[in-house]
């Protein structure tokens, strides 16, 4: 019986939960663009894999989905094993994180979530909004905080490519430069979420490549279906 | 070829007559040949049912139904199974359109008046079918083990526990555990591809037999089998087959193309039919902003809300479904179809069927104080369909039905 109110509570007072009223930037994605999901890659296995893994996505598997193949579609092993992966030995492992899960969960309190599935869960464009939210906040436990997710657990790990901002009412202001100008760093997290984009459905481009043929197929299909069944009725009044 | 096929018909027929079973239910099985719109639902529901099995089993090779490696299985199902990503979008937008297609059949029967006698058997079992279709789907749904699964189904079994005196004792014996978990995803499994299936096969079944021993409705609300010719054939029948399964499957293209068009293009839905908050694994530490079931059951879940009791809330929930069986005992109008009703009748349905829609908007939206107070402003509305047709039915006007049906 608790249980039930504790519930229904929950249900209810969700008016309180975390204000998601943030606007939220569209993010300028495009799945066919191959090279900007390569550079999506390279930024992930870079700074991201450190901590998050993408436990559903085999290095092979990505590979030919972002086209690091050949001109017959061989996928790359060399290329793929130089650039994206960073110890396992076979290519059809998942992308796993070097951080033991135990330690991480003693460093940041929670061990950093898989990631392979994030841009379906809080879509694109909360994450594209998210990685260019975050801001100086003394009171953290990183020193860092952020306008779209409150508290966040993780540390504003690409500052020096941003650099430093600071939050003036309700808006953010650099007071600090970093190594990117601002349409570069826009440009880079673009990247980064169209490649989380794609890990999170690797199938969606063949999957709307097929519907094409199939819709074809049933609007020719019904046409003959109604001619048919126009001849059968002729002799129904 | 077709000597071969001829001879083997030949040999079960000596063994059980099975042309004679196809002759009753297809070809010489009389349907009224007014047949609209509104029709085409319950053949539809056939082949979602069939798309649901099909896909289901094969959804089922691949899929672990475990608390460590359900989660991981549908995305390996997803990822690494051919063409499975297929099959789970197959599954997962079948299960919504079962639900649209059911709800537009059920509508047809409000519409037309189908419960009324000689049908009042065939809507008890649809009616059934109804219930065990809600139940198919809310235990499918905790099988993803995402967030959305735990929570809605962690809500849903704590409802339960509204039941006076054994309510927290049933609340454990439905889950199996105190709180949902590894033991409740593998008996709602069990009951998600096994019991019920098993039920709704077995009741579909007995659907049609006893909807082909009655004869079909019409939207005139007209007795077809008043009128037959010299062979006892009804003069405003005609055969189901070839006329309405050639029929049928013209809607039956469309309505794939519709639903292809959501697996193949937009198969979340915007988030309708799958919710983004699935797509995180099952945590009991953590719960999504907003509980929301799927669309399909949101108009009961804003009966729960709108009402301030939790036990009459319950109640009321379970009750704006269970009256639909009433019908054949509610309506007392000497007429069928709504062609042939008054004003009153036709404005109840109307103001029903927009307190529905209303109740489905409102159970996504998380409450407010306006919000809570049109759910119950809408709750009246759709309870008083039911309750006031005994009196509206009978002192509103009516028009003479004819005698056949009108071409």
């Amino acid at each position: 019986m608790r249980n039930f109110l504790w519930l229904i509570c929950a249900l209810h007072l969700n008016v309180f939960a975390a204000a998601d009223n943030i606007h939220l930037d569209k993010a300028p994605i495009n799945i066919n663009d191959a090279a900007a999901l390569q550079r999506g890659a390279r930024i992930f296995v870079n700074q991201c894999q450190t901590c998050h893994s993408l436990k559903y996505m085999r290095y092979d598997a990505l590979a030919k989905g972002i086209k690091i193949t050949d001109e017959e579609g061989k996928v790359l092993d060399e290329v793929v094993r130089q650039n994206l992966m960073f110890g396992e030995t076979k290519l059809s492992s998942p992308m796993l994180t070097a951080m033991p899960a135990l330690a991480a969960e003693r460093w940041f309190g929670v061990v950093p979530p898989d990631l392979s599935l994030v841009a379906r869960s809080r879509g694109v464009d909360w994450l594209y909004t998210y990685l260019r939210s975050y801001y100086v906040d003394s009171s953290k436990a990183w020193g860092v905080n952020n306008l779209v997710y409150d508290s966040s657990a993780m540390p504003h790990v690409l500052e020096n490519w941003q650099g430093i901002y600071v939050k003036q009412g309700n808006k953010l202001v650099q007071a600090q430069p970093g190594s990117m100008s601002v349409a570069e760093f826009d440009a880079a997290m673009a990247d980064l979420v169209n490649f989380l984009n794609y890990v999170s459905e690797p199938v969606q481009q063949q999957r709307k490549f097929i519907g094409v043929f199939v819709i074809l197929f049933l609007s020719i299909f019904t046409i003959f279906a109604f001619l048919l069944k126009r001849e059968y009725w002729k002799d129904i009044k | 070829m077709n000597k071969v096929l001829g001879e083997v018909v030949a040999w079960i027929d000596e063994r059980y007559p099975i042309s004679d079973f196809l002759k009753e239910h297809l070809s010489q099985y009389y349907a009224p040949k007014n047949f609209n719109f509104w029709y085409y639902f319950g053949a539809l529901a056939m082949v979602v049912f069939a798309n649901q099995l099909l896909t289901g089993i094969w959804l089922t090779m691949n899929y672990v139904p475990s608390a460590e490696q359900a989660f991981a299985s549908v995305e390996y199902i997803m990822r690494d199974v051919n063409y499975g990503w297929l099959l789970r979008y197959m599954h997962s937008t079948g299960a919504s359109f079962f639900f649209i297609v059911i709800y537009c059949h059920i509508f047809r029967g409000l519409l037309y008046g189908s419960y009324k006698k000689p049908r009042e058997l065939v809507w008890l079992i649809g009616s059934s079918l109804f219930l065990l279709l809600m139940a198919e789907a809310f235990f499918g749904y905790l099988l993803p083990w995402g967030n959305m699964s735990f929570w809605g189904a962690q809500v849903i079994t704590s409802l339960f526990g509204a039941v006076p005196f054994i309510g927290e004792w049933l609340v454990t014996f439905i889950r199996g555990d105190y709180n949902v978990s590894g033991v409740t995803l593998n008996r709602f499994f069990a009951l998600h591809v096994v019991a019920v299936p098993l039920a709704i096969a077995g009741l579909v079944f007995m659907h049609i037999l006893t909807l082909h021993n009655v004869g079909s409705n019409n939207p005139d609300g007209v007795d077809i089998k008043k009128h037959k010719d010299a062979q006892g054939k009804p003069l405003d029948g005609i055969a189901f087959h070839p006329y309405y399964t050639l029929k049928d499957l013209v809607a039956l293209g469309v309505f794939f193309i519709l639903f292809f068009s959501v697996v193949f293009f937009v198969p979340t839905v915007g988030g309708f039919f799958l919710e983004a908050p699935n797509f995180d694994p099952a945590d009991a530490l953590k719960t999504p902003e907003h509980i929301v079931p799927v669309w399909y059951m949101t108009p009961y879940y804003a009966i729960l809300r709108a009402i301030p009791d939790k036990l009459m809330g319950v109640i009321a929930m379970f009750a704006s479904v269970m009256l639909i069986f009433f019908m054949p005992w509610l309506d007392k109008s000497p007429v069928r179809s709504m062609r042939y009703r008054g004003p009153i009748s036709r404005f109840m349905l109307v103001s029903f069927v927009i307190s529905f829609f209303a109740l489905g908007y409102l159970g996504v939206k998380e409450p407010t104080a306006t919000r809570t107070l049109a759910a119950r402003f809408f709750t009246v509305v759709y309870f008083a369909y039911f309750f006031l047709m005994p009196w509206y039915s009978r002192v509103d006007v009516t028009k003479t039905v004819p005698d056949r049906i009108r071409t």
